[in-house]
């Protein structure tokens, strides 16, 4: 009775996981299928290039598009590497006094952050193009990653400060009976504890900058600054009448890769349960 | 090793409420100390002070003879099982075990001995190479008191170790902390709620109560010479029965009769009106099978027997019966405060197991006087204990 419940929910575990997984999948499939076909079989209605070649590829990358791809995949990284960092280190600041500390505003932080979350981008867009452009942030790097703080630093302190009002922080004082000073307690015991928030944290934030296109769009104009959602839009075909499809769909295919990356390395940072077992109950 | 000395220690917290009020204990080198009371009576608070993670607000506090109020709890050199035992769930037991080791830089060889020596003691030895999260209740208790243990300190501070453990772990575990603590020889105060671990693992038991300490003193003094009401209701279970009592020209009318104290136990009663008698369920016994030669000793009374507990070794007999409204308020009072919840005045007797006496049955009962306590009803203090004064200094234990 028991085994063939179980048995009965493995099945269905299965098929709902994989519905999900050929869900969410397709579509990626589809862009890379879509990557390799020549200009001439973008239209061909079907699921396989007929012959698959990578013209596509060479254009963004050595071709007509060079320059306007690498220069926007310059800007991506670095961009959304600094907003990332930016974000972790503040909102860790930010979250660890929230979660240690009791201050009058501890509330007010938290609603604030929220606030400026739910706050639609498409709305401060157009004040944010006129103010940079008089201050002269209009088309530059900081005016990128200054707008996408305010996109990572609300959802990271939130993740962060929940993060750490799980820690089991009675450890710090464990750890100063055993003798340790207060610094080698914090580095020996929290900061290992604390680690995976703050990578998870990191991967989030780094996506939202990564994956951004209102701001990218809108405040540059150049390829000083303009990150590669922002540049996809920018792709011709061949000629003036062919589809940039093909390019578009390499060049999202390469901006992937450094996501897909990013995440292999640091899933095993990512331990869930590490906090387990410090406590009883 | 050391002696930990405590002089008017108080703490009161950041709302001002006196967790703990004037303590004055002293330990001795090598002392095994158990603290012990009702929930929230302060005293993980008080072990929190003397490991120095928790300010001393007045008050100082010796290890051997330096006062360390201000000392950081890493110059202190105190081992502390925490009460929900605090591993760092990222080491392994190996690593928790050896963390107060490496943070005193010892060699490598130096440390995997230290840690095998205690793992074999605690039966860790094939659990070394696993993390805490994977471990039994039981299992993390041992890593916990593994920590404390490998370090050379000047004491052990336990805050109730075996509260999260099934019955036999428990039992298996005492002796094992019994026979550790005499071997080391280390200082040790031991917090717990447990009778049985409070009356047979210390030198000494304390009996806190809202912050302030009642009686220090041996398991067998504080049994048998309880101070005041609260002492006597909290050691021992099943608890001490109060049978209220009104005095009248030398006698003590109670709602089992009149009773004649003996002169050993007649306390100066000039000037009380009531007074709350005090007899633990094995000072009870069948009056049927109670020998001649004692029997003038006690008083045989008629009582409606309630309900009877036969527990093989020892039965209890239950004895419903009505007092005065503001004595049975005081003593419901009093239970509230020791954690137990009797809901109607009764008292709880002790039968020989030979005895034959029936369920919801009348029977004749017998009290041995000699080991009755006369309770004051007002301030609660015991009018019978061999004099609660010079009881009071000796040992340099205020109440
Ligand atoms: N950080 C704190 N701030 C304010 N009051 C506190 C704090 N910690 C404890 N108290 C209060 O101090 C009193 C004693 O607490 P303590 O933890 O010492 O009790 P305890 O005797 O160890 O109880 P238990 O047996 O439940 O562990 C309690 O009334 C508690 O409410
Ligand atoms: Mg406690």
């Amino acid at each position: 009775m028991d085994e063939r419940t179980t048995l009965r929910q493995k099945a269905l575990w299965w098929i709902a996981g994989a519905a999900v997984l050929i869900y969410a999948l397709f579509p990626v499939a589809w862009i890379v299928s879509l990557s390799f076909k020549s200009a001439a079989d973008l239209g061909n209605r079907q699921f396989l290039p007929a012959d698959a070649v990578l013209d596509n590829y060479e254009m963004i990358l050595v071709g007509d598009a060079q320059t306007l791809f690498l220069s926007a995949l310059r800007n991506s990284i670095g961009i959304a590497v600094i907003a990332t960092f930016l974000a972790v280190l503040l909102s860790t600041f930010c979250a660890y006094a929230i979660a240690r500390l009791e201050f009058p505003g501890k509330k007010v932080i938290l609603t604030t952050a929220l606030a400026v979350a739910i706050f639609p981008v498409i709305s401060i867009v157009t004040p944010l193009f006129n103010l940079w452009r008089h201050i002269g942030l209009y088309d530059t790097w900081p005016g990128v990653i200054i707008p996408y703080l305010s996109l990572t630093l609300p959802i990271s302190i939130w993740t962060l400060s929940a993060f750490f009002r799980q820690i089991p922080w009675e450890l710090e004082q464990a750890a100063q009976v055993d003798g340790a000073t207060t610094w080698q307690a914090f580095r020996r015991v929290i900061v290992p504890l604390a680690t995976p928030g703050v990578f998870t944290t990191a991967i989030i934030s780094f996506f939202i900058a990564w994956n951004d296109f209102v701001y990218g769009i809108s405040l540059t104009s150049t390829e000083a600054a303009r990150p590669v959602p922002a540049a996809l839009a920018f792709f011709t075909g061949a000629s003036q009448f062919e589809d940039p499809a093909g390019a578009i769909a390499a060049a999202a295919v390469i901006v992937t890769i450094p996501v897909v990356v990013l995440v292999l390395l640091f899933q095993r940072r990512i331990v869930s349960g590490l906090t387990q077992g410090a406590v009883k109950g | 090793m050391a002696a930990i000395t405590m002089r008017n220690v108080v703490k009161q917290y950041g709302d001002g409420f006196p967790a703990v009020n004037d303590i004055n204990l002293d330990i001795a080198d090598g002392e095994f100390v158990i603290l012990v009371g009702p929930s929230g009576c302060g005293k993980s608070t008080l072990l929190r002070m003397i490991v120095g993670l928790e300010d001393i607000t007045s008050g100082d506090l010796f290890i051997g003879d330096t006062r360390v109020n201000e000392k950081a709890p890493r110059d202190r050199n105190l081992a502390m099982v925490f009460q929900n035992y605090a591993l760092y769930p990222h080491l392994t037991v190996f690593e928790n075990i050896a963390f107060p080791l490496r943070l005193q830089k010892l060699d490598d060889a130096e440390i995997e001995r230290r840690v095998h020596g205690a793992a074999e003691l605690l039966e860790l030895v094939e659990h070394l190479g696993r993390k805490p999260a994977n471990l039994s209740g039981g299992q993390r208790q041992r890593v916990a008191m593994g920590r404390a243990i490998v370090r050379q300190a000047q004491a052990f501070l336990f805050d109730e170790p075996l509260s999260n453990l099934d019955a036999k772990l428990r039992g298996q575990m005492r002796t094992e902390i019994a026979r550790l603590q005499k071997r080391l020889g280390i200082t040790t105060v031991y917090v717990t709620h447990d009778q049985v671990e409070a009356m047979t693992l210390g030198d000494r038991v304390a009996v806190l109560r809202k912050g302030i300490l009642q009686q220090v003193a041996s398991p067998r003094e504080l049994y048998r010479e309880p101070v005041n009401l609260f002492v006597a209701g909290f050691i021992g279970s099943p608890p001490m029965n109060f049978i209220p009592a009104v005095v009248s020209a030398g006698e003590l009318n109670t709602p089992f009769g009149a009773m004649r104290l003996p002169d050993s136990r007649s306390p100066e009663l000039d000037g009380k009106d009531i007074v709350l008698l005090g007899a633990r369920p094995e000072s009870f016994d069948d009056a049927a099978i109670v020998s001649d030669a004692v029997r003038d000793h006690g008083v045989t009374f008629e009582a409606n027997i309630d309900v009877i507990e036969w527990l093989g070794n020892e039965q209890y007999a239950y004895v419903p019966y009505e007092a005065p409204d503001d004595i049975r308020d005081q003593l419901a009072d009093l239970e509230r405060e020791l954690d137990s919840e009797a809901l109607r005045t009764q008292l709880v007797v002790g039968l020989d197991t030979a005895s034959q006496i029936a369920e919801n049955s009348t029977a004749s009962l017998w009290l041995d006087l000699r080991q009755v306590h006369v309770f004051d009803p007002v301030s609660g203090f015991n009018m019978t204990a061999r004099d609660v004064n010079v009881d009071e200094s000796a040992g340099a234990t205020a109440v």
